[in-house]
């Protein structure tokens, strides 16, 4: 994460209160403090990724408010009252969630490391649209890179998800 | 009956990534929060002697632990024995901008970066050298040399002269001869996860690695050296590994400097590279100039092959020497080509390493080729797939330089692909802007000769069961992303016939491991594939003689199915836990090793039988007796055709592919769906190096120019063609349940492919890498 240092003088720390994996959370936060840096090194939800620290990866996407955001491009003291959603939230019982479970059967996830971001994006854009084309999947998805499927295996998974998702939402 | 093996199976360690739970280098948290941060400092200039490095003030920071710089070791290593030129820290001078010269260890990033600041380093820049034709020059001055301890003149650093049968001769019966110039410049992996690596040096005065890496193996033998401490003192653990393609594939120097720090301070050090450092480490394709000419009679036989290529290395050996080999040799297959004269030479230049990336060492040599071909084929009018065939391997094939040739798809592989994309009715038969083209590949499943020359299996793999009817595998062949602990699940399960569920890969720790050479060269599914099959054959025959004891009957009678032991003429069974547990009551545990070791070396080849392993496989001796002969020698060999349909718009350059046709012969598909995905992401990457990507350098300073995804640009998800793959299964006589590679060699077909589909559709040749539409559109203008 190269952070650029602050100047050397004491740097006044906020309390930031947010909503993560729906529990709501207070900290102290310095106004350099990325998004990412404090999901993962200050509450060790270490699911979501961090593959280039300038937005152009999407290994770090995570959810705030329901919208897919590049947690390394947000500053943490900007999630003030946010919502905000994480890979690790997405299974609520025995199952994985759908999507999930499609990366996992049709071969979207190989080394897994742009995975968490991928699902995230994923999730949100099933959300809105429930039976995308595999053009607006991919659409959805170019912000998230991945260098082991082609992306072929990922808009295979999602297309997959969202039938299951539909075929959920129709019983 | 086929149990898993040929089965669609999702990788057994899937779950937890799509979970988010799999644990990564920078996921690791070392409990009681004594872990220090190391960051590197790197040297500003390409060329420089390194007068003076005062580090004073830097360790009177607060916070910070530790310094340290080349006079902590000055101990060589690298991948390959006989090229060791790097070392954990630059000693007295720095060879490319990026070189490490000191790291620190402190309490967080931000103090390691500001002590970095404070470390005073003086330099005497010295003239960089980035232009590979100068390193072939002999030097005037000692300073010129960038490896004082290279042999060679210059700044070479591996000359390869190899020649077989008679070009001139062939050439006087040749009816057509093809050649050009061909150049490509330096592509890069691109994985996701940066690098990173926890060094642990306890007050055991034991050394615990975690690291990214694809060779656990060769980061433990060049940490032993390193740190002048006994193998048998150091653990490497490989945690999931964010992808690597070749780039995690070197010990590297910050790996070592991770050690040195931690055994400095005594506490554990982190290292985790930022994006641009993963971009300044490179070991990325080597960019190259490759001179090629080609000949054929009029009735479309090959006649010849020559190769002249300049390999830029950058500053360090890494896997140089076989690269060097490999631009020339990978090109004898799939075709008869008898004549054959080979110049290789890598040179070192004041830039970031280059090293071993997917199709290494064969894709700049096979995009020649595979265009040449196409030429060839239209000046004695001959259909390119036709052409292909005619002069295409049979199986049990000895090529020019004795490549032992065993199964061999390549016939049907090109006639898979011709038939689905309705070749005949499209080639030179679409519209001006449209255009269709093939190219094919041919590439190693594993190098027979192990870098390490010493009498070790180059894979083994134990299987443990124990009383909860667990089978445990145990191996170092490093999942990366690929599938390979699938794979070994896989292989295991068919030979036990038992649930997958009882299957646990344990692949991470070179404690609990036995030797595996790692994840490079695509030789895990075959090597370490047979490896398991055979550990898990020695468990089998345990099982079988304990369901003997149970049934009463002869092992002859008895056959694993289903997770039961089945009496074949009783029809009765048992379970597959009740024959664990009496064959566990006679032993204590159940325990089967198996292991590969490349069969039948050619006698001939300097120090085989040293070499060769106990184990006699059938087939005949691999390779020939000549100098390198053991270069790009395999056990076996995968092939394969791409078709490849395009629109290129003839005003903006602009390429559009959109189709591709697929045929790879993998030997048999051990698990359908990680082959698919393989070839897909290597049709990705090939497409990108094709078109879009480009390791740039200022070519005046050394520094490269676009380290970072934004500049660095990889082929987005609305530009993937659709891709239809075709699975050629020609059933391998020695890989394991007939397997061959998959890993890599579906790279090579697609570089070529869109280069034909360009000519098809706007009639220019393009023989720069990337095709860019600048390039594109300016070959145009100068046809018109």
């Amino acid at each position: 994460m190269t952070l650029i240092p602050f100047p050397n003088k004491k740097i006044g720390k906020k309390i930031v209160e947010f909503n993560i994996n729906n529990e709501i959370v207070e900290l102290a936060i310095k106004p350099n403090d990325l998004l990412l840096d404090v999901i993962r090194y200050k509450l060790n939800l270490t699911g979501t990724k961090r593959g280039c620290d300038m937005g152009t990866c999407g290994c770090c996407t995570v959810l705030i408010d329901d919208k897919p955001v590049l947690s390394c491009l947000t500053l943490a003291m900007q999630v003030q009252n946010k919502k905000i959603k994480t890979i690790e939230s997405l299974q609520e019982n025995e199952n994985m969630h759908p999507v999930q479970e499609c990366f996992h059967t049709e071969g979207g996830s190989q080394c897994g490391f742009c995975t968490p971001g991928f699902i995230m994006t994923s999730f949100a854009l099933l959300k809105e649209n429930n039976n995308p084309t595999r053009e607006e999947v991919k659409e959805a998805i170019s912000g998230n890179m991945c260098r082991c499927t082609g992306y072929i295996k990922i808009v295979d998974s999602i297309k997959k998800a969202s039938e299951k998702i539909r075929g959920k939402e129709s019983k | 009956m086929s149990h898993t093996v040929g089965k669609k199976t999702p990788l057994v360690d899937g779950a937890q990534k799509v979970t988010g739970r799999a644990v990564y280098i920078d996921d690791i948290v070392l409990p009681g929060k004594v872990m220090l941060i190391g960051k590197i400092l790197r040297s500003p200039f390409a060329h420089a002697k390194i007068k003076k490095i005062d580090y004073s003030q830097a360790k009177k920071l607060k916070g910070v632990f530790a310094v340290a710089t080349a006079k902590d070791s000055e101990n060589r290593f690298g991948v390959l024995p006989i090229t060791k030129d790097e070392t954990a820290f630059a000693i007295d001078k720095v060879t490319f901008i990026g070189d490490q010269i000191a790291a620190v260890a402190a309490t967080d990033e931000e103090t390691a970066i500001r002590a970095l600041d404070l470390i005073k380093v003086e330099y005497e820049e010295l003239p960089p050298i980035l232009k590979p034709e100068k390193s072939l020059a002999p030097i005037s001055h000692p300073d010129q040399k960038i490896q004082p301890w290279s042999k060679y003149e210059g700044n070479i650093f591996k000359t390869v002269n190899q020649s077989f049968g008679d070009v001139e001769k062939a050439l006087k019966e040749s009816a057509v001869v093809k050649n050009g110039k061909f150049s490509f410049n330096g592509v890069t992996h691109a994985f996701t996860e940066p690098m990173g690596v926890i060094a642990n040096y306890g007050s055991d005065k034991k050394l615990t690695m975690w690291s990214s890496t694809q060779v656990p193996h060769y980061l433990h033998r060049a940490l032993s050296e390193v740190m002048e401490m006994p193998m048998h003192r150091i653990k490497v653990i490989r945690p999931y590994v964010g992808g690597g393609f070749g780039g995690k594939s070197d010990p590297f120097p910050h790996e070592m400097a991770a050690a040195i720090l931690s055994k400095k301070t005594g506490k554990p050090v982190k290292i985790l590279f930022d994006r641009d450092e993963v971009f300044i480490s490179n070991h990325g394709r080597h960019p190259t100039k490759t001179e090629m000419q080609m000949s054929a009679t009029k009735d479309g036989e090959f006649t010849s092959l020559e190769i002249d290529a300049l390999i830029d290395g950058g500053a360090w050996g890494s896997f140089g020497v076989i690269t060097t080999y490999y631009n020339g040799v990978l090109s004898l297959g799939p075709y008869k080509i008898k004549n054959f004269n080979y110049n290789g030479n890598r040179v070192y230049t004041n830039k970031p390493a280059s090293g071993a990336m997917r199709g290494h060492g064969a894709v700049n040599s096979r995009f020649a080729v595979e265009t040449l071909i196409d030429e060839i084929a239209e000046d004695i009018g001959f259909d390119p797939c036709d052409l292909r065939i005619q002069n295409a391997y049979e199986p049990n094939s000895i090529t020019a330089n004795g490549f032992r040739i065993t199964s061999c798809g390549i016939k049907e592989c090109i006639e898979k692909v011709k038939i689905a994309s309705n070749w005949d009715k499209k080639f030179k038969k679409m519209p001006y802007g449209k255009g269709i083209g093939i190219g094919c590949g041919f590439y190693i499943s594993g190098s027979a000769l192990p870098i390490n020359w010493e009498r070790m299996p180059q894979s083994t793999v134990h299987v443990k069961i124990d009383f909860d009817g667990g089978v445990t595998v145990h191996s170092l062949a490093a999942e990366i992303g690929q599938g390979s602990d699938t794979v070994l699940a896989q292989c295991v399960g068919e030979v036990l016939k038992c649930d997958m569920s009882r299957i646990r890969i344990y692949s991470k720790n070179t404690d609990t491991a036995p030797i595996d050479l790692g994840s490079y060269s695509s030789r895990v599914t075959f090597m370490a594939g047979l490896a398991a099959k055979r550990a898990a054959e020695e468990i089998k025959k345990q099982i079988l003689n304990a369901a003997s004891k149970i049934m009463s009957s002869p092992v002859e009678n008895l056959e694993l199915r289903n997770d039961q032991i089945i009496e074949l003429k009783t029809k009765s069974s048992i379970s597959f836990n009740e024959a664990v547990r009496e064959a566990l009551h006679d032993s204590g545990a159940l325990h089967g090793k198996g292991h590969y070791q490349a069969p039948n070396l050619n006698p001939g080849l300097p120090r085989v039988n040293e070499l060769r392993g106990k184990e006699s496989e059938k087939g005949a001796p691999m390779g020939g007796s000549h100098k390198g002969a053991a270069a790009g020698l395999s056990p076996s060999y995968s092939m394969g055709a791409y078709v490849c349909q395009l629109e290129v718009d003839p005003e903006t350059g602009l390429v559009n592919v959109e189709k591709v046709w697929a045929a790879h012969d993998c030997g048999k598909a051990l698990n359908p769906l990680a082959v698919e995905g393989q070839i897909e992401g290597c049709i990705h990457m090939g497409l990108g190096q094709a078109l879009m990507e480009s390791f740039d350098y200022n070519r005046n300073t050394g520094r490269i120019e676009n380290p970072n995804f934004l500049d660095y640009r990889c082929i987005p998800p609305t530009m993937m063609p659709d891709v239809d793959v075709f699975m050629v299964e020609s059933a391998d006589p020695e890989g394991p349940f007939g397997a061959k590679e998959a890993g890599e060699g579906p790279i090579l077909p697609i570089l070529p492919a869109v280069a034909n589909a360009i000519y098809d559709a706007v009639g220019v040749r393009l023989r720069n890498l990337p095709m860019t539409p600048e390039k594109i559109i300016s070959a145009i203008a100068k046809k018109k």
